[in-house]
């Protein structure tokens, strides 16, 4: 999916627990997250950090977008 | 220190108010059974029992765990001591959908091609729980209901005997043969969570490995599957106590090749734990210091990048490695079959692609929770037919892409 | 006397009779009967008969590729849908093209276009060094021939077969019916189980033994990345996740594993998922934690407060979301495409897409 909406021109990263598959289908802009039942989460941790930890994820995954890359890159 | 394997053949099953071995045909207490499973754990609303045979007209649908009844009649330590085994027997567990991946198995027709647990004497348990029952204790009870009724039924076998023995005996290094390739065997195991675990001799499997383990030892019994992946490629609690790649190896050790050990480990949700997790792998079979390693997997997409990871690092250290997978090449089978691949991965076993789809035709009887039919994975909303038939995916039926190498399916490029 | 199969024969100009080099640049046009190797076609196979000849310059078709196909699907027209009986084609073959790079290619693309047009059976016969082996294999059988002519009474004693099973709905497979694999994956029931394959294979690559694996490494295909984004302040965000997080309930019937569709839900009124109005599809993975907080898999709130904070300019009003899980590259390529296009109507400049 994430190739198609790039190829159509659009900027997209790929936010994703599991960066070596990212890699391997083609992603260009791939951000690591938590874990997969919880990529943009933790539940050991309490709601508040949660809250900071999923909000600083998020920041870098638009970092990803404002940044210039010209290969794959994994920020 | 050797473990020994007593096999008693049973050839047929029956309802009968005394359980036990009766020549090949085993006969079981249907009611006393029922009573035990209940009163044993309160969570148990019912536990209805009924038996599916080879050949007949049924459909056992929503099957969460598959068990052989075994019963330990000698020894005290882990690897070594007797196990009496009722074969052709199995304990099929199966109840409401609690993760999605419950399975089918037909007893008859097209799909009885597929799963090995088309061809034993299978007494299946349909569990029903409290309503307010959380998720991870539905499943938790199903899968001790199934242990304790493979148990019990162990247990009448108890002064059989058996029809053949089968030793696993520890290997010394005496016995290992300069001529002969040692081999190391890679078992991974899925752990991703409370609905996707497996249990090593009482011990979640996502902490204290990846570690070496005598083949006997793991030939014991130890492991137990709590998880809910597809069907297709879940490693039933069966699987495990079967395990083809261990018994291939046993089998062949001394003729044409050496075994001289397992390096049991998991697969993890976490980047980090994956890498690591990969990384003591390869240190531990670099330590074993084998020819060749066989790699086996469960379940599929993310235990694809594991699988990668294991290959890659063995290879480069001039390892051999042959790795167990099946495939998600679309209905059609034309599209990328794996989730991650590596160039290193080079000699790879395919037992089959899931995503194949099959016309099951009706049947008689169907056992297990019928209104959750259209939610197993592999199925589809309009999976279910007027006429009673099912298209489905190969993923939803038990142990068809074992990929543990169980089965004979395998997938080629045409 | 069981009635011949009808045949239509795909020539180039130089087979077809027409002249070489500078013949190349004609026109395609249908003859009568067979030409040049379909009368050998004929000879070997009493079976079949060659109702029309097509023949074409492979300039032409290999220059304007679309144009030619057009035409050709036109010329062969009066032997489909309402032709008298006689003149029903039933099997199209083209070729052999050995390695002639321009007449495979033709070969390939008509081929291609005919099974697509007409669904009857197609055969062509090429060698597999030849460029258009590669491009076609996946759509049209293609016979393996030698290089060069030499290996013409191979080549259709292969390609005739094949065809021939084809019409009458046998499988096949490339080595017994000689065509080049089309990088389509069957199952199929072996002799020996997984394990026994796997040690018999790991034996042999130990002792030095070339070992032929069961699946092939595939190359997947890539994209440039598309240019950063210069002001995300005044940009529009568009998100989308394959972690299946769907409104409570599954409306579109989202199947745990091998998505067949995808989902369009509004985001208007929302600036946060809970587990009263979200919830996981996926069957991959635990859904505990996801059920618990749906935000877990698709950031909304955190993505509302940077929007809020005048980070991020506006928000697509729609999410799309889909299940991972076994779902083929196939189905993942086809959902991407479409949203995509529902993106780019909006003016969505950007994309967060979430996995699992």
């Amino acid at each position: 999916m994430v190739k198609e909406i790039e190829r159509a021109g659009i900027t997209v990263v790929h936010a994703c627990s599991i960066v070596p598959i990212s890699k391997t289908v083609g992603a260009n802009r791939i951000v690591p997250t938590i874990a997969i039942p919880h990529p943009f989460g933790d539940p050991n941790k309490s709601l508040a950090e949660e809250k900071i930890l999923r909000r600083e994820l998020v920041e870098k995954a638009l970092y990803a977008l404002t940044t210039a890359i010209e290969k794959q890159t994994v920020f | 220190m050797v473990l020994e394997k007593g096999d008693i053949l049973i050839e047929d099953i029956v309802f009968g108010p005394e359980g036990g071995v009766k020549g090949h045909c085993l006969v079981l207490d249907q009611k006393s059974l029922k009573q035990y499973l209940l009163k044993r754990d309160e969570r148990l609303l019912t536990a209805e029992i009924s038996l599916a045979r080879p050949g007949e007209s049924v459909r056992i649908i929503c099957v969460k765990d598959v068990v052989e009844p075994w019963c330990k009649v000698s020894g005290d330590k882990t690897g070594e001591g007797r196990h009496h085994i009722l074969k052709n027997i199995a304990v099929v567990t199966c109840g409401k959908i609690v993760g999605f991946q419950e399975g089918i198995i037909d007893m008859s027709g097209s799909g009885a091609l597929y799963s090995p647990f088309s061809k034993t004497l299978n007494v299946v348990i349909d569990i029903t729980v409290g309503a307010d029952i959380p998720p991870h204790e539905h499943e938790e009870a199903a899968r001790e209901a199934g242990l304790a009724a493979a148990q019990f039924i162990g247990e009448t076998c108890r002064d059989a005997t058996p029809d053949t023995i089968t030793r696993f005996p520890p290997v010394e290094p005496e016995t290992i043969s300069a001529d002969l390739p040692k081999i190391v065997y890679v078992y991974m195991l899925l752990s991703q969570g409370l609905l996707h675990d497996t249990i090593v001799f009482g011990q979640d499997a996502k902490q204290g490995l990846p570690c070496i383990m005598k083949p006997q030892v793991l030939m014991d019994g130890g492991i137990v599957s709590a998880n809910c992946v597809s069907a297709c490629d879940k490693n039933t609690t069966y699987h495990h106590q079967n395990n083809p790649v261990i018994h291939e190896l046993n089998t062949r050790h001394g003729k044409d090749l050496n075994f001289i050990g397992v390096v049991l480990t998991n697969e993890l949700v976490r980047l980090a734990g994956k890498e690591a997790s990969a990384a003591k792998s390869i240190e531990l079979v670099k330590e074993l210091n084998p020819d060749g390693v066989l790699l086996s997997k469960e379940g599929f997409g993310n235990p694809d990048a594991d699988q990668m990871m294991i290959i890659r690092g063995l290879e480069k250290a001039g390892i051999k490695t042959v790795a167990i997978t099946d495939e998600y090449a679309g209905a059609d089978g034309c599209s990328q079959s794996l989730a991650d691949v590596t160039p290193e991965a080079d000699a790879m076993i395919s037992v089959g692609n899931a995503n194949e789809r099959i016309v099951l035709p009706p049947m008689d009887r169907i056992l297990g929770p019928v209104e959750d039919l259209s939610s197993l994975a592999g199925a589809y909303p309009q999976s279910l037919r007027d006429d009673g038939s099912l298209e489905i995916e190969l993923q939803g039926i038990i142990g068809s892409t074992n990929e543990l190498g169980f089965q004979r399916l395998r997938c080629r490029e045409v | 006397m069981a009635s011949k199969i009808k045949v239509i024969h795909c020539l180039n100009q130089f087979f077809g009779g027409l002249g070489g080099e500078e013949q190349a640049h004609v026109t395609p046009r249908l003859v009568e009967g067979a030409k040049g190797p379909g009368m050998l076609m004929q000879s070997i196979f009493p079976e079949v008969e060659i109702i029309a000849t097509l023949i074409f310059g492979d300039n032409y078709v290999a220059q304007k590729t679309d144009a030619a196909v057009e035409q050709v699907l036109e010329l062969l027209a009066p032997h489909f849908n309402d032709a008298a009986k006689d003149q029903q084609a039933q099997l199209f073959v083209a070729g052999p093209a050995f390695n002639a790079g321009r007449y495979g290619l033709a070969c390939g693309a008509l081929c291609k276009a005919v099974s697509k047009r007409y669904l009857i059976p197609v055969v062509t016969a090429m060698s597999e060094q030849n460029p258009a082996a590669a491009e076609y294999r996946r759509d049209v059988y293609i016979a393996a021939t030698s290089d060069d002519v030499t290996g013409m009474e191979q080549a259709i004693g292969r390609m005739v077969p094949l065809g021939i099973n084809l019409l009458h709905g046998e499988k096949v497979l490339p080595e017994t019916d000689h065509y080049i694999a089309r990088g389509q994956r069957r199952n199929y029931f072996s002799s020996q189980s997984g394990a026994e394959r796997a040690v018999d294979m790991l034996l042999a690559k130990i002792s030095g033994q070339p070992v032929l694996s069961e699946y092939a490494m595939p190359v997947f295909d890539r994209v440039e990345p598309a240019p950063a984004i210069k002001d995300l302040a005044s940009a529009r965000l568009g998100l989308v996740t394959s972690g299946g997080i769907v409104p409570r309930g599954n409306p579109d019937r989202i199947v745990s594993a091998n998505a067949q569709n995808f989902g369009t839900y509004s985001l208007n009124t929302l600036d946060t998922l809970s587990k009263e109005t979200h919830q996981t599809a996926h069957g991959g993975y635990d859904p505990t934690c996801a059920n618990e907080n749906p935000n877990r898999v698709l950031p909304l709130d955190a993505i509302r407060e940077l929007e809020a904070e005048g980070a991020i300019g506006s928000i697509h009003p729609y999410y799309y979301a889909t299940v991972g899980n076994a779902t083929s590259v196939a189905n993942a390529k086809q959902f991407g495409e479409s949203i995509a296009k529902k993106l780019l109507a909006d003016g969505v400049q950007a994309v967060i897409l979430t996995s699992t």
